[in-house]
């Protein structure tokens, strides 16, 4: 008997990891757009806040990163398809200036790749 | 909109007077006393000025105008229209905190009412504050102060300093972390093995439940003091909805400090045999994953040597000449066009050209050249480098972010900041990677619990921490970045500057070497060695002719006759009807004379018979000389010579490349014959001759289509497309132009060694890459199917979780010490 609550408890994680890591939906955060620029703060802490960014394309986007810790895993902000990439020095921001041109998916993510976050650009 | 009273743009007074306003201006450029006149006249003239003098002595302009009718700009734009300038310089400042307009218009006000400052315009949107001033009157410093005076904040560049602090607080906070939990782990290891200890061994055990409870509140600090940022980091992600190495660490010895804790509190609710518990798994785990990350700091601050010892090469002050004097004032004051003093034994502060004086110049640290430059009126000097001997004066051309050691800084960051190819495959599996060791140790869990042998309970759950633990996705990632980092910095330090990892990854795996011909394997400066001339003509007049038709003309070579022309005494006249036919040289009408110089198609294009010279013209070719023919109305006159002499190193650098197994292949647009001739002397086989430039990116296809990785090197002045279209672009940079845009690979020093010790660099680089690489990836699918207790059906092996969480551990440092082992490889 208590080999088949755990047997099925145990499946019911492994589907729920899969789901929530892998499927789940995330929160999108839209930017801000004033006098032609849009722009977004995000905070860097254990990750990124908000993760999933959503711009238009063709116009210029800020992102400004507060890195507000001093695990070194987050000091670099990386933005392959941009060839782009910033500094993060602990509790100061650094604005990292994009050309959104099209639309697409592009991931962002620390150096290493284990903290990753999201710019969807939009039409 | 009427203008505002501004108070004196010198002084900060405000010298109103009767609604007149009296300034003084530092007027540049009067070279005679004359000048003052024009400039007065042209002032005095203005609507709304009502008094104008000159003091040329002082440089300095005194106006007495009305402000209701005249504003300082117009004024200021009066005195550049006659010809001359106010000393005044623009600069951009950041400003933090302004919120509203009404800030703008407070900083606004601040600038224009302080002394020296021109113009001053404040933008909310960009943040910042455009400054014209007088550096005369006022210093950057002094302006930042004034915005300062208002209440809002003025960025400056983050100082590797700073940074260099929170790096060792982190290691110094890891440090404690470690020592704690490795304190706590004594006790807690004594009471987790009693039958090892005497007195233990006695214990009833009640006694020893005790003991335990004990051990669990000893080990509550080592999770939440020396392992708090496992839990808060693995928080942090899960509210992203991502997992990453502290949720493992985190779940790990989360899971086994809550059934110990459970088990000693209820033991009723488990078997017998199962009703021990694992806090040492806790503490010891903890202090050893902090132990690693410690190390692993440590470690990767040596990574980032390269860019610091660069950073440290920038001079602090300068010493400049201003209204006459030498002053010392910070280097981030220092402006285009400034007279820089420099002493023996000093650093140059910025770029800049020889004013006047001698001295020899130690730029190793720049360019790899161990020996020092001998530097002369005319030459290039770069800041960052040692002045050795003598003294010298020059005119800064590129300060601040414009120098060549603040772009190599910043190519260098972006490079060892962007990723490789090869890392894709890396990243993609790190997204991935944790949800999948989640899933595996959960299965581990579930397999054991159902098909493992008593107590089930324990070794279900060993097996569900081990796996948890032993996963180390941190390998992984580090595994590209941190050889990427080292590699680039290496290549920096040999003064060679790598764009971004993707010209790394594929440096290293080229088998093919275009070279220029001029100005890449040759010096780039030709002369003019020969000239031949039909019996009976005078050789003056031929070198008369040809320079006479040069001196318009932007050809490479036509420099050297020029030279050539006034070494020999004549003096080129002014040609008539200059026509130049490219790609076969030119033509026009000197002494009434139709003259054709160029090459043999020019001659065929006008019918000149060359019989005469085709031994003298073969003779030269085959002396890698190229010959340069004469026609004088239609028929051959003479034949010149011209040859550029060969790079000192470009033999040595030709070999070691053959020496890597790289192809070599030089291009040119001379003519086949003398570009054979040099290939001989350099060793190159395969030539491209009788190019047009324009053709230079096709040639490079042509070879691309042969299958070959190939690398285009160029002096990055006309062969942009072909740099662009080759595999690797790789620029050989002069002085203090580094920024080359169509490059992949800059080579600040001029000698092809460097291409040479670039392939390699790259070659050492990714093999480094790859060995981490392998090494993470290996690591990880060996171990965590091991932790999980695949092993255990066969040959009855389980894994420690403690031993898993000391491989863990050591793993990453492995990376990053296997990644340090590029430091010390030898370049050549």
């Amino acid at each position: 008997m208590d080999r088949v609550i755990v047997t099925a408890a145990g499946i019911l994680t492994i589907g729920w990891i899969v789901w929530f890591f892998l499927f789940s939906k995330k929160k999108q955060y839209r930017a801000a757009v004033s006098s032609g620029i849009q722009e977004v703060f995000i905070r860097v802490k254990g990750g990124y806040d908000p993760d999933v960014i959503v711009a238009k394309a063709g116009k210029p986007l800020r992102l400004v990163f507060k890195r507000e810790e001093e695990a070194s895993c987050t000091e670099m902000v990386v933005f392959g398809a941009f060839n782009k990439s910033a500094k993060l020095p602990p509790y100061e921001e650094v604005v990292v200036e994009l050309l959104p041109e099209k639309p697409g998916e592009y991931d962002f993510s620390c150096q290493m790749g284990m903290i990753r976050g999201k710019l969807i650009v939009e039409e | 909109m009427k203008e505002q009273i501004i108070p004196s743009a010198t002084t900060g007074v405000s010298g109103e007077h009767k609604g007149e306003v009296r300034i003084e201006l530092p007027v540049t450029g009067m070279t005679c006393a004359s000048c003052t006149a024009t400039i007065e006249k042209a002032l005095a003239s203005m609507d709304g000025v009502r008094e104008a003098t000159i003091n040329f002595a002082t440089q300095r302009a005194f106006v007495s105008y009305d402000p209701g009718r005249v504003r300082v700009a117009r004024i200021i734009n009066v005195i550049k229209e006659s010809g001359y300038d106010v000393g005044s310089e623009k600069i951009t400042l950041k400003i933090k905190g302004m919120t509203c307009a009404s800030c703008v218009r407070k900083v606004e006000d601040a600038l224009k009412g302080s002394p020296g400052v021109v113009r001053a315009e404040v933008n909310l949107g960009s943040e910042s504050a455009s400054v014209e001033f007088l550096p005369s009157m006022t210093t950057i410093e002094s302006l930042r102060q004034v915005i300062e005076s208002t209440g809002y904040r003025t960025e400056t560049e983050p100082s590797p300093t700073r940074e260099e602090d929170s790096k060792t607080r982190e290691y110094r906070t890891l440090l404690r972390r470690f020592i704690v939990a490795a304190l706590i782990s004594v006790p807690v290891i004594v009471v987790s093995y009693p039958k090892f200890f005497p007195v233990l061994k006695d214990m009833d055990m009640e006694t020893l439940r005790l003991l335990w409870i004990g051990a669990s509140i000893l080990t509550l600090p080592a999770l939440v003091y020396s392992g708090s940022s496992f839990f808060t980091g693995a928080v942090a992600a899960f509210r992203h909805r991502a997992a990453d190495m502290n949720t493992l660490i985190a779940l790990g010895t989360g899971m086994a400090w809550l059934f110990s804790t459970v088990v000693v509190l209820f033991p009723g609710l488990f078997p017998e045999n199962a009703r021990e518990p694992y806090f040492d798994v806790v503490s010891v785990v903890i202090a050893l994953v902090v132990l690693g990350q410690a190390l692993e700091l440590r470690a990767k601050g040596k990574t980032s040597e390269a860019i610091k010892k660069l950073m440290g090469l920038q001079a602090k002050t300068a010493r400049v000449v201003r209204e006459g004097a030498e002053v010392d004032i910070p280097i981030e004051e220092v402006l285009v066009g400034d007279t820089v003093v420099v002493r023996p034994g000093e650093k140059i502060p910025v770029d800049g050209v020889i004013i006047d004086g001698r001295s020899s110049v130690d730029e190793s640290m720049l360019t790899g050249e161990p020996l020092p430059a001998e530097k002369q009126a005319g030459d290039e000097v770069i800041g960052g480098t040692i002045n050795k001997t003598g003294a010298f004066r020059f005119k800064a051309t590129k300060v601040g972010k414009d120098t060549a050691l603040a772009q190599i800084i910043k190519m260098v960051q972006e490079a060892q900041g962007s990723k490789a190819p090869i890392q894709r495959l890396a990243d993609t599996v790190s997204g991935y990677f944790v949800p999948a060791v989640m899933v595996i140790a959960v299965t581990s869990f579930v397999l054991w619990y159902d098909l493992g042998p008593e107590p089930r309970i324990i070794l279900a759950l060993l097996g569900a921490v081990t796996t948890l633990i032993v996963a180390c996705p941190c390998a992984l990632g580090l595994a590209t970045p941190t050889s990427l980092m080292i590699g680039v910095g290496k290549a920096a330090e040999n003064g060679i500057l790598i764009r971004n990892g993707e010209a790394i990854q594929v440096a290293s795996a080229l088998d093919t070497v275009v070279l220029d011909k001029t100005g890449t394997i040759t010096v780039g400066k030709p002369t003019l060695t020969d000239v031949i001339v039909k019996e009976g003509a005078a050789e003056q007049d031929i070198v008369r002719f040809a320079a006479s038709l040069e001196k318009n003309s932007e050809h490479p070579l036509a420099e050297a006759i020029l030279q050539g022309a006034e070494a020999r005494g004549t003096v080129p006249s002014e040609p008539g009807d200059f026509e130049a036919i490219p790609g076969h040289g030119v033509e026009g009408i000197v002494d009434g004379k139709r003259i054709s110089l160029g090459n043999r198609k020019l001659m065929e294009r006008v019918g000149a018979d060359l019989d005469l010279f085709e031994k003298d013209s073969h003779r030269l070719a085959d002396e890698g000389k190229t010959p340069i023919f004469v026609a004088v109305d239609g028929r051959a006159a003479g034949v010149i010579a011209v040859s550029d002499p060969l790079k000192e190193d470009s033999v040595e650098a030709i070999s070691g490349l053959k020496g890597l197994g790289v192809d070599v292949v030089m291009i040119t647009g001379d003519n086949r014959r003398t570009a054979e001739a040099i290939a001989r002397r350099v060793g190159i086989d395969r030539v491209l001759a009788e190019v047009l430039p324009e053709d230079k990116a096709r040639e490079v296809k042509k070879l691309q289509l042969e299958g070959r990785k190939v690398a285009f090197v160029g002096d990055g002045i006309n062969d942009a497309p072909a740099l662009a279209r080759a595999d690797v672009g790789m620029a050989i940079g002069t002085g203090t132009d580094v920024a080359i845009e169509a490059s992949d690979i800059t080579l600040i020093k001029g000698s092809l060694l460097g291409i040479q010790a670039a392939i390699s660099i790259s070659k050492a680089t990714m093999k480094n890459v790859r060995e981490n690489l392998f090494g993470a990836f290996f690591y990880n699918t060996a171990l965590v199917p091991v932790a999980a207790g695949i092993l255990y059906p066969v040959w009855g092996i389980t894994m420690n979780p403690i031993l898993a969480g000391a491989a863990m551990a050591m793993s990453s440092v492995t990376v990053v010490s296997n990644a340090n082992r590029l430091r010390f490889l030898k370049v050549r």
